[in-house]
């Protein structure tokens, strides 16, 4: 048995106080300042006697972070002044796809390292486009089930990434005549992408390479932002660059374990005429680094399914799909959403029946915990994430910083003693939440769970099924 | 007010039990200024009760805005505003009431379960009391109640039975294996809440409500506190997998036992009762040690199969002759295939829960992620009981998400015989849904904690009278909606999908 992967959460405080979705106002006018102050007596959660030590020690009130929402002060006031407010900060936090629910559940997990729990069941829409049209399926009594989470069964969340022989072959002799390619494993299912945004600095590359060397994942990043600083963790690290400047970059190679490559962009189909040509820029950095595993980077697109088909006969060892950060295709009208193209993908490899020689990696998008389980399930090996790692150090997703405005929560000035471990735990979190999901559908191996839809159930097959109703 | 049921001699008594807080919250506030000269007039024009005298008589109370009717009052001859002498009254929403609620339990769903709480009837203020704006499921569902002329088409009578004549009654054992007939007099029980996830006086508000409308309560897994056992014959006993409190008296006492294998808040998840919860009474029922958390595993470690989970009912039948066995299952694809093998183990009842409800902290990835939401299961598990030939001899009950009388009678609509209410009974208890439960002493309202002085929050007569008022508002919407359709009886609508619309 492999040796129980576990990351041990360090809880960190934010920097900043965290933007809360609730909070009290009351109007003091016409307080009768009776003895029974619902502001001594009532909160359970003493939010007010915390408030008045904050005032005492000048500093600013929390309220809106701190207030649990339980009702009980605005319902018991003598006089009824005090009023519920939702923080109207808290409904400008993120965007249409980012919600300010995945921002606070981000903060809570890089803080605590904790799953995110609560009480009175599911509160969001019926089913929302999405990832939301996914749901994984459980086990019980009529199939094996798993003990996940309280842990007397062992479940492996590790994945290999490298291009893989779907049998070996022996001589005469017996010995293996098979040259097996060079692969890696990695214990979790996920590495950590370049970022779209962010008000980075080389403390922020340096704080979340260390996070990925603890958490023994990998970080991509462009070859250009290498610095000498990162050397101690270039082995969890993958240089990213384009197929021209293979030989302005030897050095990273050299030492690299996994590159990334961007091939020629001549647009649309082009990069097809291309698919020799980029074998050939593989083998050419291969002579520089012999153990080196290559991924491919493209941009979904329409012709993404082709491509990967094309690349995977050639032997292509990783293929990385990015969409943007909402996880749209990135071309033009009626994009597909990530899931939708990673399962078209994960077919048509299938019908080939190579699936199993290429890894692919899903990017753009994946927010949550059970997104990266869905990503698998819709055929990826692993997904590769961002905006996770910088909301796990307070991003509160205002992108100032793409229009050079300050950011407001001062990320490019983080230390590797709270990022780190504020990273590790968010990584932490979602690795014990994809062990819950996995022990409820009984599986004991992720591996097991790349394209396996018999483990889910989609919103358009069961509204089809059910009501008879078909989702276009 | 009183009810009387078909089947039985007994009433059930509604009386008002308004809310324990000193400001209810309502839809509308409304304000009085310091320009109030005391008249009175406010006050003998409401019919609503809005505006009241001070015992005193000498000036008009705060205002109880939560019964006023708001802005379609303007019309009225009764309208405070207008009428007031010095303009001393104002009309506003509740700025409370747009911070309230969520997708499945929108604000009108919390206040108008509040107001039948109250009162015992559906809410007099514009309320959506029917439906949520989830956007599917239940949501999306519509009753296609008739009109005279299409009457025929449903083969239904030509007139419409008395409220009288319409029964809601449903019998629990369907087997004929000579053990007890049960009958319930609403299609409707209990959900099992733990005691220690709950406080001992919502375990006794729920089981003495059960017993006013001769329906049953469950325990959870958390073992059988004494003080249930005037109530005995309306509490259902549960064997959950962590077997907390599980003795053979207590599964010898009650009528019906119920084996949890999952549930619909955590679906193939175990539980997990924070130590700051096992206080030193909720240890001793559970035979545990205070202050150490404490874990239900998933799942139960004796059953891989229908095989072994046929030991197990019969286990339960052995211990207790004359108890009916139920089984509480979550909504996995196969749900239909664990419907079967349930009845060909043994079961009575086979429980669904679905994956949208739950009372309980459970992960929040568990709620949205695992399993099918109820509204898929149900007619999925009972077309496949019809398949089989077994439909007839199991009784499907159904959970997860159902939050109004009419998610009940869509629920039998869609195939299931009764269902299991968790979450609106707290409502009803004033639950404000904040989702805290599990954090520090527990529910800051007193439903959800084993903290003595949070628990004492609640008085058990009151939550009890609650309780019952909620049922008896639920129950007149229930006959309601089988006289329009022309029935008689609650076991008419079983399966009738021809009754709903899906909304587009």
């Amino acid at each position: 048995m492999p040796q129980k992967y576990h990351i041990n959460p360090k809880p960190t405080l934010p920097r900043f106080t965290p933007i809360g979705k609730y909070g009290t106002i009351d109007w003091m006018e016409g307080c009768l300042g009776c003895l029974k102050c619902v502001k001594k007596h009532s909160c359970v959660y003493e939010n007010y006697d915390k408030q008045t030590s904050f005032v005492q020690k000048m500093k600013s009130v929390e309220y809106l972070y701190l207030c649990k929402n339980c009702l009980r002060c605005v319902q018991e006031c003598t006089k009824g002044l005090l009023q519920r407010v939702i923080n109207p900060e808290y409904s400008w936090l993120g965007d249409s796809y980012w919600t300010p629910e995945m921002i606070l559940s981000t903060w809570y997990q890089a803080e605590t390292g904790k799953i995110p729990v609560s009480g009175g069941g599911y509160r969001g829409p019926f089913v929302e486009e999405g990832f939301d049209e996914i749901w994984t399926d459980m086990s019980e009594i009529v199939r094996p089930t798993r003990d996940g989470i309280h842990g007397r069964e062992y479940i492996s969340t590790a994945v290999d990434l490298g291009r893989k022989l779907t049998a070996l072959r022996f001589d005469a002799n017996n010995a293996l005549i098979s040259n097996a390619p060079p692969f890696i494993s990695i214990p979790i299912p996920l590495i950590f992408n370049i970022l779209p945004f962010g008000d980075l600095s080389q403390t922020v590359l340096l704080s979340m390479a260390q996070a990925a060397s603890e958490v023994g994942a990998f970080m991509i990043i462009k070859a250009e932002d290498y610095f000498d600083e990162l050397n101690p963790h270039l082995k969890n690290l993958i240089p990213l660059l384009e197929v021209e400047s293979i030989d302005e970059y030897k050095e990273i190679i050299k030492e690299a374990k996994i590159a990334e490559f961007i091939p020629l962009n001549k647009g649309g189909q082009g990069v097809v005429f291309y698919t020799d040509k980029i074998m050939e820029d593989i083998q050419r950095a291969k002579r520089i680094n012999p153990g080196l595993i290559v991924s491919i980077r493209l941009p979904m697109n329409k012709n993404t399914d082709y491509l990967v088909d094309e690349l995977a006969r050639s032997g292509a060892e990783i293929i990385h799909l990015c969409a943007d950060y909402h996880g749209n295709e990135l071309d033009g009208s009626n994009p597909r959403f990530i899931k939708d193209v990673i399962r078209g993908v994960h077919l048509r490899l299938v019908e080939a029946s190579i699936r199993d020689e290429v890894t692919i990696i899903a990017s753009g998008g994946i927010a949550l915990a059970e997104h990266l389980a869905k990503i698998i399930i819709c055929g990826a090996d692993l997904a590769a994430i961002d905006l996770p790692l910088l909301i796990a150090l307070e991003c509160r997703l205002c992108k100032n910083c793409l229009n050079n405005l300050p950011c407001p929560v001062e990320i490019h000035n983080v230390t590797p003693e709270y990022a780190v471990p504020r990273i590790a735990n968010l990584i932490g979190a979602w690795h014990s939440q994809l062990i819950e999901v996995l022990g409820a559908m009984g599986l004991r191996e992720v591996r097991r769970l790349r394209g396996e839809v018999g483990r889910a159930m989609f919103y358009e097959d069961l509204e089809r099924e059910t009501f008879g109703i078909r989702i276009s | 007010m009183k009810i009387r049921l078909e089947d039985r001699p007994d009433y059930v008594e509604i009386r008002e039990a308004p809310s324990r807080f000193r400001n209810p919250i309502g839809k509308y506030k409304v304000r009085r200024s310091l320009d109030c000269i005391n008249c009175g007039t406010c006050a003998k024009l409401c019919p609503y009760g809005v505006h009241v005298m001070h015992q005193s008589g000498k000036r008009v109370s705060r205002p109880k805005d939560y019964k006023c009717i708001g802005f379609e009052c303007q019309n009225k001859p009764f309208y405070c505003i207008d009428k007031c002498p010095v303009n001393a009254l104002s009309l506003a929403i509740n700025p409370i009431y747009e911070t309230f609620g969520d997708y499945r339990w929108t604000a009108d769903l919390i206040l108008s379960t509040w107001a039948q709480a109250e009162t015992g009837k559906f809410p007099h203020v514009d309320l959506e009391y029917r439906t949520g704006r989830s956007g599917g499921g239940f949501d999306r569902l519509r009753f296609n109640f008739p009109k005279e002329r299409n009457w025929e088409e449903f083969g239904i009578k030509k007139t419409i039975p008395n409220s009288e004549e319409v029964s809601t009654s449903i019998d629990l054992n369907r087997r004929k294996d000579g053990r007890p007939e049960i009958t319930i007099d609403i299609p409707i029980y209990g959900g099992g809440m733990s005691y220690g996830s709950v406080s001992l006086p919502t375990m006794l508000a729920r089981a003495k409500a059960a017993m006013a409308w001769n329906t049953f309560t469950c325990t959870g897994e958390g073992g059988y506190p004494d003080d249930l056992k005037p109530y005995d014959d309306h509490v259902i006993t549960q064997v959950a997998t962590g077997l907390f409190g599980v003795r053979e008296e207590t599964i010898q006492r009650v009528r019906i036992v119920e084996f949890k294998y999952a549930q619909g808040a955590k679906p193939g998840l175990g539980g997990h009762l924070l130590g700051d919860k096992v206080t030193k009474d909720v240890a001793r029922m559970r035979e545990a040690v205070a202050g150490s958390a404490l874990f239900s595993p998933f799942p139960f470690h004796s059953v891989y199969s229908v095989e072994d989970h046929k030991k197990h009912v019969d286990w339960i039948k052995e211990v207790n002759p004359k108890a009916l066995v139920a089984v509480k299952v979550s909504t996995p694809t196969d749900v239909d295939m664990v419907a079967v093998g349930s009845y060909h183990a043994g079961a009575h009842i086979i429980h669904i829960d679905g994956s949208y409800g739950g009372t309980g902290a459970a992960p929040d990835i568990a709620k949205k992620n695992i399993a099918m939401p109820v509204e898929y299961a149900i007619p999925k598990v009972h077309r496949f009981l019809l398949e089989e030939g077994i439909r007839d001899e199991i009784v499907l009950v159904a959970s997860g998400g159902l939050r109004t009388a009419y998610d009940v009678a869509k629920a039998i609509a869609l195939g299931a015989d009764a269902v299991v209410i968790g979450t609106a009974e707290l409502v009803a208890l004033e639950c404000i849904r904040c989702g805290n439960c599990e954090s520090g002493r527990g529910c800051a309202r007193g439903i959800a904690t084993t903290d003595p002085e949070l628990s004492d929050l609640i008085e058990m007569e009151w939550g009890a009278q609650r309780i019952i008022n909620l049922y008896a508002a639920w129950r007149s919407q229930l006959v309601d909606i089988l006289r329009r359709f022309g029935m008689t009886s609650i076991k008419q609508l079983r399966g009738r999908t021809d009754c709903l619309i899906y909304q587009k």
